[in-house]
């Protein structure tokens, strides 16, 4: 049997004696014993503690001040109350402990991503180590359903893996030789061999579970608040108490001391600050594991409660609306077809690694014929020169065009232009363009939806590339051609403009703008998952590269703000309307104790709502 | 160095700040935090604590919550 159980066992025998107490008709010492008895037997661990605890010296204990009303109750006649209080005060306890346990448990499963071992290969055989004792370039086996301990690279086997742990994305990845994987991710089909690349201790999950455990220690303005409030709070209370029940009998007229003592008991009831120190940190705790469900790291409670007071979002262009690839984006044949043209660039540019005849090849789709090709002689700084077909294919810049002296288009286009020439013959060029990722436009449109008025976006490109990403995003306000340090200076004129409890967000890749994440009221990284540097570096860390996590995070921070300010006014509320009626003789011992562990009982369950990641 | 230690039937929020303060005094370590829903201590001190000083941690855990226990 449990101690809860225990507890509640003990609690219901004492109940029914106190009923039976209630009930039957007896008087004098008898009613007064019958009522001791219950009380000792329901609260009997209250007194025990009680004592204990001013032997320790600690007289603000919540405790003591609990048997000090009940036997104060019972010393102004009001047995039935003395018992009551001391039953509701019991039962108060226990559902506060049981929604601090369920909150506990709802944590430590959102913390259960730990790997508990590693299967390490050696001498052939597997044998089931801790994953602390695994080094770099060890090989561990992770079979199907398994999580994976530690970051590495598969050198055999073929699987799918589920990230969501680490992500918040539900659509499982694929892992064949030769693939990244991270520690904290579960290996959901096949066998997995992986070569170790990091060990525990630096690996991503590691890394996660401080991160998270860690960001408590920076609290948000709302905390310091609570913890600064709850020093003073208790002790002031108790000192009117004891006023209260001192000084009116013996000032004023016709007052009765039983009547001001009773009313001081009352304070001295709600004199515990359990609701707010618990529900308050709870609130944010949550919010923090509730994002990082959905894969947003946030590293303070102080960065969450920022993050709801945002104003500006200020993004950076290429790797973060953009996916930092190229695609080609327009063909522009002269004299022949399409298809011909970007044929006729493909073959060219086939022998050469540069991202742009990547692009290209990808663009043309099927395989390459090299027969077709010979004589490639790549020009530096200029394009390639092949032949084709049996023709001379020129494909470069404007520059090319011109040491061939063939006259070409000389236009702006959006991105990087590819020329072609056939034989000294312009048949056109191809634009290739960084890509926009698929979620960027609706990211920008939910976040103008909320309460953001103003989004920025700051680009090294130049001028006419920045101002058509940002058209199709919808975004007004553009700042081009900018160096890494001119975007610092950049973000402190936008942080100039906001008002004074405003926030600025910056949005980065993390990889080279950490002066500018760090300047920013919230720096929030993308795509973090397997960057340590954008980990480090930011406040927030995106773990996959979803733009639309930028309002899922202040959602998340607007929601978890929301339920502590509830708490503060309601705990606060409630036993401030407690207090002035109790000072005025209007209320009870038992509105008394439901302000102490009522509340806080009604507290924690509110708080506990921030554990749930937002249903979008 | 910075170490994290359980603490066992930590049942009090408004106690587990007390404790937090109480452990801040202690000249031998520079910070300490406590956690009330993780019921974990974390410590950071310049050097390894010594027996006496995680003595003197328990006996302000002890004082302040005396069901509750530091375990190593």
């Amino acid at each position: 049997m449990s101690r809860a159980q225990k507890t509640i066992i003990r609690i219901s025998l004492g109940a029914v004696l106190f009923l039976a107490a209630v009930i039957i008709p007896v008087s004098g010492y008898w009613e007064l014993s019958i009522f001791l008895a219950a009380y000792l037997i329901i609260g009997g661990d209250v007194l025990y503690k009680a004592i204990r605890n001013i032997a320790h010296g600690q007289i603000f204990d919540e405790n003591f001040l609990m048997c000090i009303a009940t036997i104060g109750a019972f010393f102004v006649g009001e047995y039935p109350e003395g018992v009551a209080v001391m039953l509701f005060y019991q039962v108060g306890e226990l559902f506060q402990d049981y929604a601090v346990d369920r909150s506990r448990k709802s944590i430590s499963s959102l913390m259960n991503i730990r790997p508990d071992y590693a299967n390490l290969k050696k001498d052939g055989e597997l044998i089931t180590v801790d994953p602390d004792e695994v080094k770099i370039n060890d090989i561990i086996v992770v079979k199907a359903g398994e999580k994976i301990p530690l970051d590495g690279i598969v050198i055999d086997g073929y699987s799918m893996i589920d990230t969501s742990a680490l992500t918040g994305e539900a659509v499982p990845r694929e892992a064949a030789v030769g693939s990244e994987v991270l520690s904290g991710c579960i290996n959901i089909n096949g066998l997995l061999t992986i070569k170790v690349t990091k060990e525990f201790g630096e690996s991503t999950v590691a890394k996660i579970l401080d991160l998270v455990e860690n960001s408590s220690s920076k609290k948000a303005r709302a905390e310091n608040f609570i913890t600064k409030f709850a020093r003073y709070y208790t002790p002031v209370v108790v000192i009117a108490a004891v006023l209260m029940a001192a000084i009116p009998p013996l000032l004023v007229p016709g007052a009765e001391f039983n009547d001001w003592l009773y009313r001081s008991l009352n304070f001295l009831v709600v004199s515990c600050p359990c609701a707010l120190v618990i529900s308050i940190p709870l609130g944010f705790f949550g919010g923090i594991g509730g994002a990082s469900k959905s894969g947003i790291l946030v590293k303070g409670g102080n960065y969450l409660e920022a993050l709801a007071h945002t104003e500006i979002v200020v993004f950076d262009k290429t790797g973060t609306l953009t996916k930092g690839t190229f695609k080609v984006a327009e063909l522009h044949p002269v004299g022949i077809t399409e298809n011909d043209l970007l044929e006729l660039t493909a073959l060219a540019e086939s022998y050469s690694n540069h991202p742009i005849s990547q692009s290209l090849k990808n663009a043309y789709g099927s395989e390459i014929d090299s027969s077709r090709v010979k004589d490639v002689e790549e020009i530096p700084g200029h394009g390639v020169k092949a032949v084709v077909d049996g023709k001379f294919v020129y494909a470069g810049n404007a520059k090319l065009m011109k040491y061939i002296d063939v006259p070409c288009y000389s236009g702006e286009v959006v991105g990087t232009a590819v020329h072609v020439a056939v034989d000294s013959k312009y048949v056109g060029y191809i634009v290739i363009s960084d890509e926009i990722k698929e979620d960027s436009a609706s990211a920008i449109n939910q976040l103008k939806s909320g309460d953001i008025n103003r989004i920025v976006m700051l680009t090294g490109d130049t001028k006419i590339v920045g101002q058509a990403v940002a058209d199709q995003l919808g975004i007004n306000e553009v700042c081009t051609d900018l160096l890494p340090a001119d975007k610092v200076t950049e973000v402190e004129r936008l942080i100039g403009d906001k008002s004074p409890k405003g926030k600025l967000v910056f949005v980065g890749d993390g990889i080279n703008d950490a002066p500018v994440l760090s300047r920013a009221d919230i720096g929030i990284a993308m795509g973090g998952l397997g960057s340590d540097a954008a980990i480090e570096a930011a406040d927030i860390v995106i773990m996959d590269d979803q733009v639309s996590k930028i309002s899922t995070a202040i959602s998340i921070a607007k929601k978890t703000l929301r339920i502590v300010k509830q708490n503060i006014v309601f705990a606060l509320g409630i036993k401030a309307l407690v207090l002035i009626l109790a000072a005025f003789g209007l209320s009870n011992l038992w509105e008394a104790v439901f302000a102490d562990v009522g509340v806080s009982f009604i507290a924690i369950l509110n708080s506990s709502r921030a554990l749930k990641p937002p249903s979008n | 160095m910075k170490k994290v230690y359980k603490l066992e039937e930590l049942g009090c929020a408004n106690c587990a700040s007390k404790m937090e303060r109480e452990i801040n005094k202690l000249n031998e370590i520079n910070s300490a935090s406590i956690n009330f829903l993780t019921q974990k201590l974390t410590v950071e001190a310049d050097e390894e604590l010594t027996e006496e000083t995680l003595k003197t941690i328990q006996k302000i855990i002890k004082k302040i919550e005396p069901d509750c226990r530091l375990k190593v």
